[in-house]
């Protein structure tokens, strides 16, 4: 059965942005270029943090909007990512809700494609691999 | 490396490629070095000719726990070197920006706020946000009026920078401060609210297999082994029950060296009754934030609470709790809110307030001058006073808003006035190794040469110059951390070994032995920039040696000895 990247227990995010240097790192970047996931306060630290990224969607808006295939369905959710088909559009970018797709400083995006890299970096138990059905 | 010059007279800025300052790494060092070329040493700390320094080091973003940001600037409050760090994010905003360092200079004709995103600097109008006093406030607005959520830090100062408090902060996060020697106040001279950076960037490494080991090798060690076990669990406060069983948590202005309601304010009562959360600087995975939740009722209505998340340490409760000789979570916490809404620093604010609460005793002052009559253990007259530091209604509160050696000169009780060098003291009267720490620290801070800690392990002192010797060897090595931007609290991590091992994969080859010599050099070049502005062999406050320590009374002597000999060696 396929994997995907999901939220344990989302209360327990301290923010520390450890998953978001674990993604560019992967690809042998040090810092968050690259990265297909982020860090953020709730308003401030008074209200805690969460993290932001691809949450799988069954029918991704995304993949409806990419004009040259780029982003096409990942089985068991989410995208496959096709860099060098990406004309750096940005459509992508607007049609997800939750703002989980990122804009490189080279124009093309940075999009988690559930490879699981920043589980092992998540020092809390935030996240996890989790089998799903294709 | 990039350098981002942003001159506030002209609202203009440019960035600068500067390879050739490689050898002093970043953080301490790069800043120390930039300050030289950037500063006229004689330069009035409250005018636009001062200069601040943020820089951060080689090993943002790429390894952990190389969280910090040095700024440097004149301070205000010894009108020597200033040098503060703090966590937060804004260390991996700047480096994701793409700079090592920013220099602002000149001054703004109106109130701004300045937001650097990548390679663009904006200069925004702050006239509407002059006038609220709330750090908090001011942070949360300005979150929500700007972009970059996730990638940006938005450095503030609170109601006591606009005023010009000498000691007044820069909050980052929320909870973390550029505390220490006035930072706020320079940016409240220059008609700066806030310093928004926003980053997306990053750096490909030399060797990324070497990278990821050694990365995944400086995480486990930061988690698995006991190197930074202390601030993982209770957090700093963890030294409270401690330090006053060895009788070294400094109570009631420092007449007493115990305080016997130590329990009530220790760092197990707080993580049993107060601790809400825990937050993390970037790329840390300690967390070591500890945020205590406190309900407090309205005062005339019931069953209306509101509930306020503050951020804890241990230098905050000596500061606003035994110092002032405050015996309830409660209190310590609101005087600690009130603080951090201002934006004070906790430990100046906490010792001008102990010192002004003896003046009064001992009738140096009268209540003309406090406006409320201080008293050890008074949190509501305390707040009142804290609320004076930053409205200055009469001459008195204008003069403690400069500092305890200020407000001494002019009325008296230099001999209870703790400050080392012009900064108010930390939170340790552990021994000999703790006075000469805070004496000779280039930054006259506890966490220097960490006298304190070496206090605690000695049974028998060597002879004064010796400690000297030990402390300042400390120091150097402390150089290199803090040019590294390591948080000190990870020195257990990153032993000379792992720093040059960690240097390898990024394309750098550097030995051991030459970080112990980069650590020296930055040593010399920092205390001859403090000479340059002005320094002076520092005051020793009386009051050290009336006060039984851990070893006992201190001997004036063996400190004269020991500063005498500093002086000599390392200063002429």
């Amino acid at each position: 059965m396929p994997k995907r990247l999901v939220t344990v227990d989302l209360e327990k995010c301290v923010g520390c942005g450890l998953c978001v240097l674990a993604c560019s790192r992967r690809f042998g970047y040090a810092g968050n270029d690259y990265s297909g996931i982020l860090s953020v306060s709730l308003s401030g630290f008074e209200r805690g943090a969460t993290v932001i990224f691809c949450r799988g969607c069954e029918d991704p808006p995304c993949v409806q909007v990419c004009p040259t295939g780029a982003l096409r369905k990942r089985k068991g959710g989410g995208v496959i990512y096709k860099e060098d088909l990406c004309i750096g559009c940005k459509n992508c970018v607007n049609a997800c809700t939750i703002g989980a797709i990122f804009e490189r400083r080279d124009g093309k995006i940075a999009v988690c494609v559930h490879c699981g890299y920043c589980v092992d970096f998540c020092p809390h138990g935030v996240l996890a691999m989790k089998e799903v059905k294709a | 490396m990039k350098i981002l010059k942003i001159d506030l007279s002209e609202y203009s800025y440019e960035i600068e490629e500067r390879d050739d300052l490689e050898d002093w790494l970043g953080g301490t060092g790069l800043a120390v070095k930039l300050m030289k070329e950037e500063i006229d040493p004689k330069v009035d700390p409250l005018s636009e000719d001062n200069v601040i320094i943020f820089a951060i080091g080689p090993f943002t973003p790429a390894y952990p726990l190389a969280s910090k940001t040095v700024a440097m600037f004149k301070s205000p409050l010894t009108g020597n070197l200033g040098e503060s760090h703090a966590g937060g994010r804004t260390a991996m905003a700047i480096a994701n920006a793409g700079y090592r360092a920013i220099v602002i200079k000149g001054k703004s004709h109106k109130p701004i706020y300045v937001v650097v995103e990548n390679d663009k600097v904006y200069f925004r109008d702050a006239r509407v946000l002059w006038g609220i006093a709330d750090s908090l406030v001011v942070g949360r607005i300005i979150a929500e009026r700007e972009k970059g959520r996730g990638m940006r830090t938005v450095m503030r100062i609170g109601g006591a920078g606009v005023k010009l408090v000498r000691y007044a902060c820069v909050t980052t996060e929320t909870y973390r401060h550029f505390g220490r020697l006035g930072l706020g106040a320079v940016f409240g001279s220059k008609n700066l609210r806030a310093l928004v950076v926003i980053g997306r960037g990053s750096f490909k490494v030399k060797d990324v297999k070497a990278y990821k080991e050694v990365y995944k090798e400086i995480y486990n060690l930061a988690l698995k082994s006991d190197a930074m076990k202390k601030y993982h669990l209770i957090g700093t406060p963890v030294n409270v029950k401690p330090l006053n069983e060895i009788r070294a948590l400094p109570t009631r202005n420092l007449t007493s060296t115990t305080f016997e309601k130590a329990d009530e304010i220790s760092g197990e009562a707080f993580a049993e009754y107060s601790l809400g959360r825990r937050i993390a600087c970037a790329h840390c995975p300690i967390a070591c934030i500890h945020i205590a939740t406190l309900r407090l009722p309205y005062e005339n209505e019931p069953y209306f609470y509101r509930t306020i998340m503050i951020s804890y340490d241990y230098e905050l409760i000596y500061a606003l709790g035994s110092m002032l000789g405050v015996e309830s979570r409660e209190g310590v916490l609101r005087l600690i809110h009130k603080v951090e809404s201002l934006g004070l620093d906790a430990m100046s604010t906490g010792v001008c307030l102990a010192w002004a609460t003896e003046a009064l005793q001992r009738g140096l002052i009268s209540k003309r001058e406090t406006l409320v009559r201080l008293e050890f253990g008074n949190v509501e007259n305390y707040l009142q006073a804290i609320e004076y530091l930053y409205q200055q209604p009469n001459d008195f509160y204008r003069i403690l808003a400069e500092g305890v050696e200020k407000a001494s000169d002019v009325y008296g009780g230099k001999e209870f006035a703790l400050a080392f060098g012009g900064n108010e003291m930390p939170g340790y009267h552990a021994g000999y190794a703790t006075h000469i720490g805070y004496l000779i620290g280039l930054r006259h801070s506890h966490l220097d040469n960490a006298g304190y800690a070496l206090d605690q392990k000695i049974t028998e002192y060597p002879p004064p110059e010796e400690l000297v010797d030990k402390l300042v060897k400390e120091e150097c090595w402390r150089q290199v951390l803090s040019s590294l931007v390591v948080c000190f609290f990870a020195r257990g991590v990153y032993k000379p070994e792992i720093v040059s091992k960690a240097f390898k994969p990024l394309g750098y080859e550097i030995s051991e032995d030459e970080l112990v010599k980069m650590g020296e050099e930055i040593y010399k070049e920092k205390l001859k920039l403090k000479v340059d502005m002005g320094f002076k062999k520092p005051r020793i406050p009386d009051r050290i040696f009336e006060t039984e320590c851990t070893h006992g009374k201190l001997e004036r002597d063996y400190i004269e000895r020991a500063l005498d000999y500093w002086w000599k060696k390392y200063v002429e």
